[in-house]
Parts: structure tokens; C-alpha cells; sequence
């Protein structure tokens, strides 16, 4: 960690934690006074994550359902308050800004949602959508709204010519671009993508990819790309993280994950993408589902699914700690002689 | 291929006659699937590739109308069937799995309900001796104590699982062909993983026929023996997993296949197909793909006819690629 710190990374988490937990209603909470049970359930979404991203970096976060990628992604995007550890940006802790400096920073994390059907109101038109947010934080003025919005589309490959429509009138590629042409209106430094070309077709989605590494050129934007598409998190990624239950299980170069993968989920997940290449295999699965986060197994999370598990595993969490230079990975294996 | 193929479709065209006009959902596609084969058709949002399967099953309702070709399964034409010809076929000789098992299970029954109620509608068998086969089904679709599940509403499973559920009520008769309309496509790789592994062990055992219908080649390419693909309602070619993934002859699946991001440099743009999928409403004659392809010609104004460049594979297209 202390090496190269010359600069700071743009973004930093430490032990960020995040548990939902559900409120008890009338009936439970008489049911817990008498004696009869009933406790609130807490969902342990993300369980004591570090991660720094640099600036110009793209990481992508790769995990099945459920593992906590997405509450993550919104934590970093500060759409939701972590229940532990800090967040810091440009090396200083968001509680040290005061009030106008952390509200003009907000603007600089925006978020790319998953579904460009649900996440563009369709009773907006295109101009509002986008042109909105630039207006109200004082960007542009109102009369100059209409260029911006224009001149945004083009940017991200839209006809400007287009802007007095409705959502309803674009195809999903075309709302994907909408999405992201929103979330740049704004002048951001850092975007969340949240599975942004999951809803797209194949030929729709590598145009959006495309668009993704341009824009990266154009604006000097660093990503959270989150994805639980191997693939798609290999192509675009510098970094690779690996998420599994809450936890970050492995971290590293997006070459050296896929090519050297250390943690046994990772081999897992990386053992059952479909590859074009693998023609007329036989599917070895790996055993189990994901457990429910609302219960976690004890020690490693992984230990009910693991072929290598042994009696430390279920006793013990393994430390997430570095096995080569840049290379991340939290296993008990990586401990024996 | 020994034999007439278990199932062949010749010519089938399904149009939807709307307020806006007709539109040519599928328009004259044909192939064929033998016992114990496994089909992949492949193609993306619009091309059609779901409704060529429904209409396999006869699930296509007005304004929508089968209006040409022959499907013809072991014999018989299924295009001619009435009502309660159907109703001994569907769930019985061909079952079908659709993309959301949670659409597909009525979230008020139990599991057992409705297993039990696809046994008797086509046998008549007893209830014990239903609970067995339903048991059995189970426990080939890879379910953990079967009976304590059997027992349960679909709620309390999780997507997975749902999905096996799915297939052994698929399953449970002993289909001679199974249409599964992306199965997959909601779950997890891992979950993906286990599922298709089921699927293929049981047409490996039984010879079940199946018909995989997906927009995503690389499940394709570990599952499948031949692979149609589709594009706005067409056909346009088909041949084997080997043939198709690594020699394609069509400018859209070849393009298909090299958007890929594993099949492009690290971080370098993926080579992209331009423009996006026209809209079956204003399709006039000719190939839907020439205003994005690049090799077309004036001549792809005409509708180029099927063509057979080598044995068992089957194209459309003036401008093969080479």
C-alpha cells in the first residue's frame, strides 16, 4: 500500500460494510416481547471491503447474484451510506468536505444503470432527461440547455435531431446510450456502470463496449465496471475484482485473473463461462448454490462449495492478502507449505 | 443423420396481421432434428427464433397465423392438428421450457400439484404411482430430497432451481423432443453450468431431441451438434457447431461471432456490426441484412435463395464470405 503513493487514488474504500436489515412489524414485535422469538433479519450485503481505485483505471467487479456487486457500486456512487468504514475521494474523507465542496463532488461519481427501460422516465423527453441535472447544478444555463443536450448526443452516438422524444420511442441500445449520455451531462470524472450492456443484444451490446473505451479516451473517465459477465469485465478491465457473499475473494490484473486465477471460486466462475472456443463439452458444474446472505456460512464463505475446503475453512475467514505483486486473493490454501 | 429426422420444419412462415400492417415474424425458415440431437437457434432480439418455436408447438395466437409451410413431426404435420390432437402431443411427445420459471409455475401450488397434474393429463396412472414418476423427475434434474421439495411452493426456491423444477415437469412424460426457449438466460454462469450439464446428460440417456433457443453462441458451442441462426425473421444458415463457429459463410453471423469480446483483443474496440436491427413492420423483399453488411451488393435487393455450399450445410446469401 505504501508504495508509489505520490498521488493518491481518486477513489479509496476501507472496510466498507453494509447490512439491511429488516423492521419488525406490530405483530413480530409483540411476538418478541412475549417470549416468542421473532428476531429482525439482517442482510450482511457487503462485509468489510477495501478497494482504491486510481485515476484513468478501469476495474471491473465481477460476482453471481446476490454476492453484493451492485450494493457495492451504489456505496461507491454514494446513492446509499455504507453501516461501516469510510469513503475517500481524491484522498481525503467525504465527512472532511464541507457542505458545497462535497455536493460538487458528488457530481463527479455518476451511475449507468442496468435497465435503460426502468431507469428513464418515460413520461420525460430526452432533452429533460439529460438536460435536467446540468440546469439545476448550475452547469449551463437554461437557455444554453438545448446545445449541450445536443451537442451530448452526438457524443455518445445518438441524432440530436432525436431529443423531443419519449424513451418509449428508442430501442434498448439506443436508451443505453440515453443512460450514459445522462450520467455525462453532468462533467463526471468516475462512472459506476451497473451491468450497463447486461440488457443488450450481442451486436447492440459490443457498439456500447465500443463506446465505453471511446468515451474513456475522450473524457479521461475511470470505471467501476460492474458485470457478471466474465467476458464483457475481461475485454474492458484493467483490474479485475471478484466478489463473492459480501467479500472480495480475489483481486488482481485482468490478465493475471484470467490467466493465473488463485482462489477456488474464481477457478470455478471461470471454469463455466461458455467459451465459443469450447466446442462439444462436457459441463462439470460445481457443486451447490449461492448461500442465502441472510444466514452466511461461518470462516470462508466459500468453504459448502469448495472442493479443497478443510476444518480451518469453516473456522476461520481468510484475510484477503497480496500472493504476487498487485495479486489479491483471500484462501487458507495459499498458507500451507 | 440415419433415418428421417424426428422433426423437420420446410418453408415455415408465421406473420402477425396488425392494425400497422403484417409482420413477418418468420419468414420461410427450415431445418431439421433428429433423435437425441441437439439444435441450437440462435439469433437476437426480433429474429424470430422464439416464435419458430411456438409455432413447432402451436402456441401462436391471433393476430399471429402459421400462414405457409410444413412442420412435420415423426409423421405427422403439425400445422393440421385440431385441438385435441394437440392436447395429447404438447407436455406429452413435445414439452417446452420458457425463460422465466417463475411465469412458467403457478406461485398458488404446490410443486407436487402441478407435476402430478402434467402425469395424469396424459396418463392414467394413479396418484402414488404419479408422485413416483414426479419424484423421479426430480432427482434426474439434479433436486436434493426430492420429497421434502415436492412439498413446497414455488417461492420457496430459489431461480435455479425454479428452472429445474421446469425442466423435470418437461421432463416428467419422456418427450421425444424438448423446445427450450433460453433457460439460462436469467441465471448465474455457475447455475447456467449446472443446468447445462443436466440438459445434456438427459439426452445423452433418453434420445430426447432438443431445441435450444438462445441469443448467446457460446452456450451454443459446448451444448449444441447443429446451429441455425436467424436474422428479422429468416433464415440464414445453418450447419454444424464446428461449421458455424469457426467458418462462417454469412456477413451477420460472422459478424455475430467476431463482436464477441473473447474472440477480440484485450481493451482494443470490438469489431462491431453497424446500425441495428430493422423493424419487421417496413421489411420489403430482398436480405434484411444488407443495409448493415458489408459485403452487400445492388444485387441484395433480391432475395437470395437457399443454397446448399457443401454437404449439410445450408446458406442464404450472394456474398458468401470466403
Amino acid at each position: 500500500m505504501n508504495a508509489a503513493n505520490a498521488m493518491p487514488p481518486l477513489l479509496e474504500l476501507r472496510g466498507i460494510s453494509k447490512r439491511f436489515s429488516s423492521r419488525l412489524d406490530f405483530a413480530a414485535r409483540l411476538a418478541a416481547r412475549l417470549g416468542a422469538g421473532g428476531r429482525a433479519q439482517t442482510v450482511h450485503a457487503v462485509d468489510g471491503v477495501d478497494l482504491s481505485i486510481s485515476s484513468g483505471e478501469v476495474v471491473g467487479l465481477a460476482g453471481e447474484s446476490g454476492c453484493g456487486k451492485s450494493t457495492l457500486g451504489r456505496i461507491v456512487a454514494r446513492v446509499l451510506e455504507p453501516t461501516e468504514g469510510e469513503r475517500r475521494w481524491k484522498g481525503r474523507a467525504y465527512a472532511e468536505y464541507d457542505a458545497p465542496a462535497s455536493r460538487s463532488e458528488r457530481l463527479a461519481v455518476q451511475m449507468v444503470f442496468q435497465d435503460p427501460f426502468a431507469s428513464l422516465n418515460p413520461r420525460m423527453r430526452i432533452v429533460d432527461l439529460i438536460g435536467e441535472a446540468p440546469v439545476v447544478h448550475g452547469l449551463v444555463s437554461p437557455g444554453e440547455r438545448d446545445d449541450y443536450v445536443a451537442e451530448i448526443m452526438q457524443r455518445v452516438g445518438l441524432d440530436a435531431t432525436l431529443a423531443r422524444r419519449f424513451p418509449h420511442q428508442f430501442s434498448g441500445g439506443q436508451r443505453s446510450r440515453i443512460g450514459i449520455a445522462r450520467a455525462l451531462a453532468v462533467k463526471p470524472r468516475f462512472l459506476v456502470c451497473d451491468e450497463a450492456v447486461a440488457a443488450l443484444d450481442v451486436s447492440i451490446q459490443a457498439q456500447v463496449l465500443n463506446l465505453f473505451i471511446r468515451l474513456r479516451e475522450e473524457f479521461g473517465l475511470t470505471y467501476l465496471f460492474i458485470s457478471h459477465d466474465l467476458g464483457v469485465v475481461r475485454h474492458l478491465s484493467d483490474r479485475v475484482v471478484i466478489m463473492y457473499l459480501g467479500r472480495v475473494v480475489e483481486s488482481a490484473g485482468a490478465d493475471e485473473v484470467f490467466v493465473r486465477p488463485n482462489h477456488p471460486y474464481t477457478q470455478a466462475l471461470l471454469a463455466e463461462i461458455p467459451r465459443l472456443e469450447a466446442t462439444k463439452r462436457t459441463y462439470i458444474p460445481i457443486r451447490g448454490e449461492i448461500p442465502s446472505p441472510l444466514d452466511p456460512p461461518r470462516g470462508c464463505h466459500f468453504h459448502p462449495r469448495c472442493p479443497h475446503s478443510t476444518p480451518r475453512c469453516q473456522a476461520e475467514a481468510p484475510r484477503l492478502r497480496e500472493i504476487a505483486p498487485g495479486h489479491l486473493s483471500a484462501c487458507h490454501l495459499n498458507d500451507s507449505p | 443423420m440415419s433415418g428421417d429426422p424426428l422433426l423437420r420444419v420446410e418453408g415455415l412462415r408465421m406473420h402477425f396481421f396488425t392494425k400497422a400492417g403484417v409482420v413477418k415474424a418468420v419468414d420461410d425458415v427450415s431445418f431439421s432434428v433428429g433423435r437425441g440431437e441437439i439444435l441450437g437457434l440462435v439469433g437476437e432480439s426480433g429474429s424470430g427464433k422464439s416464435m419458430t418455436g411456438y409455432s413447432i408447438l402451436g402456441l401462436i395466437d391471433p393476430p399471429g397465423r402459421i400462414v405457409d409451410g410444413r412442420i412435420d413431426f415423426d409423421g405427422i404435420d403439425l400445422t393440421r392438428l385440431d385441438a385435441a390432437a394437440w392436447r395429447a402431443i404438447r407436455g406429452n411427445r413435445i414439452a417446452m421450457i420458457f425463460q422465466d420459471p417463475m411465469m412458467t409455475l403457478n406461485p398458488v401450488l404446490r410443486i407436487d400439484t402441478q407435476i402430478i397434474e402434467a402425469v395424469q393429463a396424459h396418463a392414467d396412472v394413479s396418484r402414488e404411482s404419479a408422485i413416483a414418476r414426479a419424484r423421479e423427475a426430480l432427482v434426474r434434474v439434479g433436486i436434493a430430497s426430492p420429497d421434502e421439495r415436492l412439498r413446497a411452493y414455488p417461492h420457496q426456491f430459489s431461480g435455479g432451481m425454479r428452472q429445474r423444477v421446469a425442466i423435470a415437469i418437461a421432463l416428467v412424460n419422456g418427450p421425444d423432443l424438448i423446445i427450450a426457449d433460453e433457460p439460462t438466460t436469467a441465471l448465474d454462469v455457475t447455475i447456467q453450468g449446472q443446468i447445462l450439464f443436466e440438459m445434456q446428460k438427459v439426452c445423452r440417456e433418453s434420445g430426447t431431441a432438443l431445441i435450444w433457443i438462445t441469443h448467446d453462441l457460446s452456450v451454443i458451442a459446448g451444448l449444441a451438434d447443429e446451429v441455425c441462426v436467424m436474422y428479422a425473421g429468416r433464415f440464414v444458415e445453418s450447419g454444424t457447431v464446428a461449421d458455424i463457429l469457426d467458418r462462417p459463410l454469412h456477413p451477420y453471423s460472422r459478424g455475430l461471432i467476431d463482436s464477441v469480446p473473447s474472440r477480440n483483443e484485450r481493451g482494443r474496440p470490438l469489431r462491431q456490426i453497424p446500425g441495428m436491427t430493422p423493424s419487421l413492420l417496413s421489411l420489403g423483399p430482398g436480405c434484411p441484412f444488407r443495409e448493415r453488411c458489408t459485403s452487400a451488393s445492388p444485387r441484395c435487393v433480391e432475395s437470395p435463395d437457399v443454397t446448399e455450399p457443401s454437404p449439410g450445410r445450408r446458406l442464404r446469401c450472394f456474398h458468401p464470405s470466403a
